[in-house]
């Protein structure tokens, strides 16, 4: 069955990191300050991540 | 699941005091210096964001004000604002303002000028604020800085609160100047030719 996971945009996310701080699995960490980035292994596709992101950078994939 | 607070969770109280105390004495407009600095620091030293990603009190009023108030509307902003040129834009323009708000306050100390006991909001409105400060407590051009400085305090907060009402609670953190540029200084330090 396909999960849904977090994609972030990159070119968008201006590391703010409001999505770090609701992720209820410790699945995003900032990258270098620059971007968030997923653990696709920890993600569980809830969707509280994408609801925080002031700029919509966040999308549910079914991959 | 409920994430465990920390400490840094409740530096909003800071930032609210902040904004608070500038209505009684203006001098405190100061202690803003360390939003100012703090961030640069940490980015240029460690080349990351963790004072937006954990000690910004600033965002986390925002988010307070928004998520536990409910005074957000949680829509998308437009992508005007999400764009790269209108948040360098925005930078730059913040950074004009801001050194001709120093080059006021260098007007008071050379002479050239008098001392104005006031507040200027969205670089524009003049706001009488002689009720924060007794003439002549402090060399004139400290005055003008702290009335200066929390002139842009106050302005930026007023900007962020009304994109918190109408966008998502931190729709601030998309413009705001000091993660712009801090985000740059990673970017920089990290040598990415990222987008
Ligand atoms: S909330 Fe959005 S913009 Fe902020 S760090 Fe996360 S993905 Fe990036
Ligand atoms: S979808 Fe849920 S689990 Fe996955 S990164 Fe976002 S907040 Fe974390
Ligand atoms: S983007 Fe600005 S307001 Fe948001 S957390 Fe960073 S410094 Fe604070």
């Amino acid at each position: 069955m396909p999960k849904r996971k977090a994609f972030i945009n990159k070119n968008i996310c201006v590391a703010c990191g409001c999505c770090l701080k609701v992720c209820p699995k410790n699945a995003i960490e900032i990258f270098k300050g620059i971007y968030a980035q997923t653990h696709d292994d920890k993600c569980v596709g809830c969707g509280l991540c994408a609801k925080s992101c002031p700029a919509d950078a966040i999308e549910l994939t079914k991959n | 699941m409920k994430k465990k607070f920390m400490w840094y969770d409740y530096l909003w109280i800071l930032s609210a005091l902040y904004l608070i105390l500038g209505f009684f004495n203006i001098l405190f407009a100061w202690l803003g210096l360390l939003c100012f600095f703090i961030p640069l620091i940490i980015s240029i030293v460690r080349g990351n964001k963790s004072y937006c990603n954990k000690y910004c009190g600033r965002g986390q009023l925002f988010s307070l004000l928004g998520n536990k108030c409910k005074l957000s509307m949680n829509k998308p902003l437009p992508n005007f604002i999400k764009s790269k040129w209108f948040r360098y834009g925005f930078l730059a323009f913040f950074m004009i303002m801001f050194f001709i708000m120093i080059f006021n306050t260098y007007l008071v100390f050379s002479g050239a000028s008098d001392l104005k006991e006031a507040v200027t909001l969205l670089w524009t409105f003049k706001v009488p604020w002689d009720f924060a400060y007794t003439a002549g407590t402090v060399t004139p051009w400290i005055a003008q800085f702290a009335f200066g400085f929390y002139s842009i305090m106050l302005t930026s907060t007023l900007l962020g609160i009304i994109t918190m009402i109408f966008f998502k609670p931190r729709a601030w953190c998309v413009y705001c100047p000091m993660g712009t540029m801090t985000q740059l200084i990673c970017k920089a330090k990290a040598g990415t030719s990222k987008e």
